[in-house]
């Protein structure tokens, strides 16, 4: 009996690998898997840090999912109504729309420490550079994303916050106000304006985002990971040229740490999207709750917490320069700030890629950076005052120092060592 | 953003960080605060079904005539609010109305433009919009004033364009203050026997309304938090599984 | 994935592995056991994880509330005439017709053509449709204008003269889609490429002439 079992279950396992062959004599399957997966070698020093890439992952995964079905029962001709009909009168629409509106913010969430990861440990640094500059269009996409569908709801916060955004177009000289009106496809923020937003969110943005993350994924696997020692892994390889210090991606890390860390991930994002999905405040503002009334804006306007650190200094440009009105330099700082990490490949002199040996110097700067950051991301949700609108301008000042200093800084400091081998946490 | 600026970077930026840290933080207090009126807090609780049957019969006899709840269904309301499907339809529905329609309002939006200068607001999320706390804070402290079209104002809503409907029920207040136009003098004073609850019941009856309101905003709320424990249980367990299945995997790293 | 571990299991020894993996201290037992547990909690969870996704496709409250049943004042309605098609019942064309005793007449002897005289198929209409002329009251008739073929609404022919697609037409409902012709009681004729009779939707009489379409019992 024991045996007729076993003979039947290696007929399966045959039957199995004699319809892999079939697929991999016609589709590279294993072949593709192999290089992506089994025998992708992955630094074996890893650290938590290293788990924010495939979160990222996973929350892309569950924006398409939930999107695509909000996208069933959502009308932009209709919008409040049918995001109020998603939460009510849709089975588990809430539960969707909750997923969705959450998952925006873990996206950012888990894409700003994905890219303090990259500033961390020099993942930007040469062979990187391509690598870097693609997660930096992903993130430049995701900000437009994100603002394309915050108007989706058309609550009075997405109307006047599209409204101001837009407004920013306005900013540039000469040609503004009529990109603007463009831009809109009206002379205010209207239905127009809200479908071309919509067909933005759903369709068009989407597919760039997924193909620049496939872009990523193939520019990663063809320069191999970086690790927080910031040295590379295929200058000590076997005689197969199996790196020494890398061990096969799938399993050792998509099973040995991936997937339970995406069970946590999930659990602390299922503790928002059941127990606080408006976090406060944070994630569904209050004035969202009322219908877009183009009379009435609501008393304070911030955008959602993750655009606040560039708002902040958007804010920040109170000065005319040149001849021109400061809200073009407050345009101009903004896109600044987001684009200006792209620079880093070429600002870091450093001759060590880790935080770990480069000098006091970087540490403090990073630090700085980051307490900046966060700091101007607070100020860019609260009402403006003089005081605070001082503090975004000195923050401004520290966010833009820090990378344009960069060259000075990172040359005079003196690093430690780098061992010839990865060190395991 | 100049050099000097950046000299020394370490200390000075983050003294000077420090400080405007301190100084952000305490500035938006005086911000926050939409009106000067002292809230008393308010606790929903949509367990309590008798609270809410009398939210709901409270806000159709005295709220629905104006303000719609344009988003909520009757039949979803009596279903959640435990309320058999006759009573709805004998007492709480508009004649015509069927019981899986929107809570609509029967009134001609421009002449209530007319009327109040604006169209009364549909009030399905009131709750999620401006909270429970002001709402309770709001439907109390209605007080008379002659300069005011409707004869009274408002300490939570200045100048609100809306007259005290529940006037009959919690009688009648005034400011004690000789000139109605003077803020902040004092208390808000009940004229004795004015109305027909007394104050106690009249602020259980505002409760009441408030909590169905609270309801109304999101009537998933309860069961977005009964589904949420299983969803919770359910990672805790399979996270057991991952993190024995990965640190199994785990073993054959050598260190 | 699981598929996968066993491939990476089973080429254990076949090829020298990297340097930093030692299978050494590998527990068959142990990991398969671990593999089979761990992918079946996670079939659950995928499972559970379809369910809001499917869920909603149901149909909705807002769908609900418009398939509500409907009340209809049919006193205008005259014989030989029919009303509608209306959207009366969960948004589908309604037919209402009234017969004349000479429409009556054919309805009980012409049904050599007929697929279904008898209406023996009981899903398409409540028992007490079950005679000659599918409906309550013979002189009223209600129908859902759905073809049962492929779900055009089929056009009301009420004159008995002939018609290009008859030319000894009786009466009744043609389909311009694929042909299909139903007599004055929603009755499809043989040979054709509709298989059933019209539907009959569930109604009753409040009054003589007033009718709620959509429940054939009720309280209010």
């Amino acid at each position: 009996m024991a045996e007729d079992a076993q003979a039947q279950k290696g007929k399966l396992a045959k039957g199995w690998l004699n319809f892999i062959d079939w697929v991999d004599e016609r589709f590279p399957l294993t072949e593709t898997f192999e290089f992506h997966m089994s025998k992708y070698y992955a630094p074996k020093n890893f650290n938590f840090w290293y788990l924010f890439g495939v979160l990222s992952m996973v929350v892309l995964v569950i924006q398409l999912l939930t999107g695509i079905w909000l996208t069933m029962s959502y009308s932009p001709s209709d919008a409040f109504a049918s995001v109020e009909y998603i939460m009510r009168d849709v089975e588990y629409g809430w539960l969707l729309r909750y997923l969705h509106s959450t998952g925006a913010s873990a996206f950012f969430v888990v894409v700003y420490l994905h890219m303090f990861r990259g500033l961390m440990y020099g993942s930007y640094r040469k062979p990187r550079e391509l690598l870097w500059l693609v997660g930096m269009a992903i993130f430049a996409v995701l900000i437009i994303e994100g603002f394309a569908g915050y108007l989706l709801p058309w609550g009075n916060m997405s109307y006047w916050a599209g409204q101001v955004i837009v407004s920013l177009v306005g900013a540039i000289p000469f040609i503004g106000p009529d990109l603007m009106e463009w831009v809109r496809g009206d002379f205010l923020m209207s239905d127009i304006t809200l479908n071309r937003f919509f067909a933005l969110h759903v369709i068009a943005l989407p597919l760039v985002l997924v193909m620049l993350v496939f872009v990523h994924i193939v520019a990663l696997h063809h320069v191999g990971s970086s690790n927080p020692d910031g040295i590379e892994i295929k200058k000590h390889k076997d005689a197969n040229g199996i790196p020494l210090d890398g061990i096969p991606f799938h399993p050792y890390y998509t099973i040995g740490h991936d997937v339970p860390a995406i069970v946590i991930f999930l659990f602390v994002f299922c503790v928002v999207v059941f127990y606080a999905p408006e976090m406060g405040g944070y994630f569904i503002e209050k004035p969202n709750f009322e219908v877009a009334n183009p009379l009435k804006t609501p008393e304070h306007i911030a955008p959602v917490w993750y655009y606040t650190p560039f708002y902040a200094m958007l804010r920040a440009a109170t000065y005319p320069l040149f001849g021109v009105p400061a809200k073009f330099w407050g345009f101009v700082v903004m896109a600044g700030a987001i684009v200006m990490p792209a620079a880093l490949p070429w600002l870091d002199r450093s001759p060590v890629k880790s935080m770990r040996y480069k000098g006091l110097l970087s540490k403090i700067t990073l630090a700085l950076f980051i307490v900046t950051f966060v700091i101007l991301g607070y100020l860019g949700t609260i009402a403006p005052s003089p005081v605070s609108t001082l503090a975004a301008q000195i923050g401004t000042a520290i966010y833009f120092g820090y990378f344009v200093l960069m060259p000075w800084y990172t040359r005079i400091e003196k690093t430690k060592p780098v061992p010839d081998r990865v060190t395991m946490p | 953003m100049t050099g000097s600026a950046k000299m020394g970077l370490g200390k000075r930026g983050s003294k000077t960080l420090g400080l405007a840290l301190l100084v952000v933080l305490l500035t938006p207090l005086s911000q926050a605060m939409e009106s000067e009126w002292p809230m008393t807090p308010m606790n929903p609780d949509l367990q309590n079904l008798p609270s809410l049957q009398n939210g709901w019969r409270l806000f159709t006899n005295y709220c629905l005539g104006c303000h719609s709840l344009k988003y909520q269904r009757y039949e979803r309301t009596a279903d959640d609010l435990g309320v058999p499907h006759d009573i709805v339809l004998e007492q709480l529905l508009f004649s015509g109305q069927k019981i899986g329609e929107q809570m609509t309002t029967a009134m001609d939006p421009e002449m209530a433009k007319n009327w109040f200068g604006a169209p009364p607001p549909d009030l399905t999320m009131v709750a999620r919009l401006r909270g429970v706390d002001w709402l309770y804070n709001y439907l109390r402290t209605f007080y008379l004033d002659e300069s005011r079209p409707f004869g009274v104002n408002n300490k939570v809503f200045p100048n609100v364009g809306m007259p005290n409907v529940l006037q009959e029920l919690q009688g009648t207040q005034t400011t004690g203050c000789a000139s109605a136009a003077e803020e902040n003098c004092g208390e808000l004073v009940l004229l004795e026997g004015s109305g027909q609850y007394t104050s106690e019941e009249f602020d259980q009856a505002v409760y009441d309304i408030v909590n169905f309101l609270y309801y109304t905003g999101e009537p998933s709320r309860l069961e977005r938090h009964r589904t949420g424990v299983f969803v919770l249980l359910f990672l805790v367990i399979l996270f057991v599984f991952t993190f024995l299945l990965g640190r199994e995997y785990q073993k054959d790293v050598k260190h | 994935m699981s598929s996968s571990n066993s491939d990476s299991g089973a080429a254990v020894g076949v090829e020298p592995g990297p340097a930093s993996i030692d299978k050494t201290g590998f527990n068959k037992q142990r990991r398969y056991f671990l593999i089979g547990a761990t992918s079946a909690v996670a079939g659950i969870g995928a499972v559970g994880a379809a369910v809001p996704f499917v869920a909603s496709w149901f149909p909705s409250a807002k769908a609900r509330a418009l398939g509500a049943p409907i009340t209809l004042d049919i006193s205008r309605l005259r014989p030989g005439e029919m009303l509608g098609p209306i959207e009366a019942w969960r948004g589908q064309p309604i037919f209402i017709v009234s017969r004349s005793a000479d429409a009556l007449e054919i309805l009980e002897k012409d049904i050599d053509d007929l697929a279904d005289p008898d209406s023996d198929n009981t899903d398409q209409q409540p028992d007490y449709a079950r005679n000659s002329w599918r409906s309550k009251r013979p002189e009223i008739g209600i129908y859902v204008g759905i073809c049962t073929h492929l779900g055009c609404s089929p056009k009301y022919y009420g004159e008995i003269q002939p018609e290009p697609f008859d030319a000894d037409w009786q009466g009744g409902f043609f389909c311009p889609c694929h042909g299909s012709r139903f007599d004055m009681a929603g009755r499809v004729a043989k040979n054709l490429p509709a298989p059933d009779n019209l539907l009959v939707p569930p109604y009753r009489f409040v009054s003589d002439s007033v009718i709620v379409i959509g429940e054939d019992v009720g309280t209010a």
